[in-house]
């Protein structure tokens, strides 16, 4: 089993205009929310790129969440129903790479809803505790490619040789 | 001055990359007064000895084709990467991982267990499993041993150059052979094909809309595919806009979408996920139920956007292999 003292990692890509100004009103006001979360600042949810969450899985994340502006509310007018459009074939995707519903998630969070910032956060450590590390990279084991790519280096060349 | 020497080896590939030397035609005689063809297992009869008496170095060039998945693939690569001081990666399966990488979505026990127990063929029900080592009239007999994850070749040794391609064309590949024995080679590194989109030598591009929109997207068996007129304008997905150029669009003027065998160019990391980014992002609708349907036209996004890429991918396998490897 993982390492008892594990806590969920999760990479959050949050909006200029709505999700992040959220997140600061959750701060001023003092809310209290999970510290498992790693917050990157984009100017629109529009900008997160699918190859930015296979990035942050492949890299060591547990889990990712996105936020944006409600449909209809976006400061570039589409950039959230792009995001929107891409998630859901994103998560097909996932699905057939062998990804845990809960580990990828997309939320609406304008900048007044501070105290949904907290709830989905804690929502979703909580969701991601029971599934334990992903650990993408270690999961396969000396056949993975962590050990496939130690083996390019002149020694472990010449080791072989 | 002895020639220069070269060999052509394949691992897991399908023989069209072979086969793609071969269509170089009357061409190869130019090239075989340039350098000395002195291992290529499909056409000559050198033997792997021949290679491993070589002094390290001795081979001016290698292009080896084909995903490496098995244990005596790797050996093979590992000496030919010491023998040669060029190594190119030719052809998609080589680069990227190829159409064998699709095996990237199942674990080993999974792939053995459907091809010799469950496949609905000769001989199923006896469920006999190839063995290692096995004594045929007191001889030992050995096979070499499947990999549980399919690696590019560059997962494995350090490759010097890329050929992409399923296959690669004759004319890029006798550019490259010109351009290494040239007196100025390019960079090592270097994918030895035009770093843009195919978007930009499409015979099609003047009428790729300015803003596509698809409000529905279509497979080529479902339609009659307009010869004239941008594929990706006619709802079917096209490869094109994430795809390396440089194959001439052959497909496109065979009126067939590009499925993405050249791979991305520089700027982008991960092939699937970008052409994913740039098709859903022109999706018309606007509400929910709407965008599934149009999705909905996409049945296997792993198996479409990841054709020849998957090992090569950011995630490059199936996450959940581990849980189900092969008992040793």
């Amino acid at each position: 089993m993982h390492d008892p003292n594990w806590e969920p990692r999760i990479v959050a890509f949050f909006c200029n205009w709505c999700t992040y100004t959220a997140a600061d009103l959750a701060g001023v006001s003092r809310l209290k929310y999970a510290p498992n979360v790693r917050i990157v600042r984009l100017m629109c949810s529009g900008r997160v790129d699918p190859q930015f969450i296979l990035a942050a899985l492949a890299g060591g994340a547990d889990g990712v969440l996105i936020g944006g502006c409600h449909i209809g509310d976006c400061h570039y007018a589409e950039g959230n129903l792009k995001t929107l459009r891409r998630f859901r074939l994103l998560k097909r995707l996932l699905a057939g790479f062998g990804l845990e519903e809960p580990r990828v998630r997309l939320e609406w969070i304008s900048a007044a809803e501070g105290d949904k910032v907290r709830c989905v956060i804690n929502e979703m450590v909580e969701q991601l505790r029971p599934l334990g590390p992903l650990a993408w990279g270690q999961r396969h084991g000396a056949q993975g490619w962590q050990a496939a790519s130690a083996a390019i280096t002149p020694e472990a060349e010449a080791a072989h040789a | 001055m002895p020639k220069p020497k070269v060999a052509i080896y394949w691992c897991a590939s399908c023989g069209g990359c072979e086969e793609a030397v071969v269509d170089l035609a009357e061409d190869i005689l130019g090239i075989l007064d340039a350098v000395d063809i002195v291992f290529w297992p499909v056409a000559m009869d050198f033997k792997k000895s021949d290679v491993a008496a070589l002094p390290d170095q001795a081979l001016f060039a290698t292009l080896l084709n084909g995903a490496i998945r098995t244990s005596d693939q790797e050996e093979m690569a590992r000496l030919l990467r010491r023998k040669s001081r060029h190594l190119v990666a030719y052809g998609a399966c080589a680069s990227l991982g190829g159409v064998p990488g699709l095996a990237n979505q199942f674990s080993r026990e999974q792939l053995l267990r459907f091809a010799y127990d469950e496949a609905p063929t000769l001989g199923a029900d006896r469920k006999t499993r190839p063995a290692l080592e096995t004594r045929h009239n007191g001889h030992p007999l050995v096979l070499p041993e499947l990999d549980e994850t399919v690696r590019s070749l560059d997962q494995v040794v350090e490759v010097d150059y890329y050929l992409p391609g399923c296959p690669p064309t004759p004319k890029l590949t006798q550019a490259a052979l010109l351009a290494l024995l040239s007196d100025n080679p390019p960079p090592r590194g270097s994918v030895l094909a035009p770093d843009i989109a195919l978007c930009d030598e499409c015979p099609r591009k003047a009428s790729k809309p300015q803003d596509l929109s698809f409000s529905e997207f279509k497979r080529p068996h479902q339609m009659m595919i307009d010869a004239e007129k941008c594929l990706l304008a006619q709802g079917l997905v096209c490869c094109g806009p994430a795809t390396r150029g440089g194959c001439g669009a052959q497909c496109i003027g065979g009126n067939m979408p590009c499925t993405g065998c050249f791979g991305p160019t520089s700027r982008v990391r991960d092939q699937g996920a970008k052409i994913l980014s740039s098709l859903c992002a022109n999706v018309a609708a606007k509400d929910e139920t709407a965008i599934q349907r149009t999705l909905d036209g996409i049945p296997d996004p792993l198996g479409t956007f990841y054709r020849y890429a998957l090992p090569r991918s950011i995630l490059r396998r199936s996450g959940y292999a581990a849980a189900e490897t092969t008992p040793k």
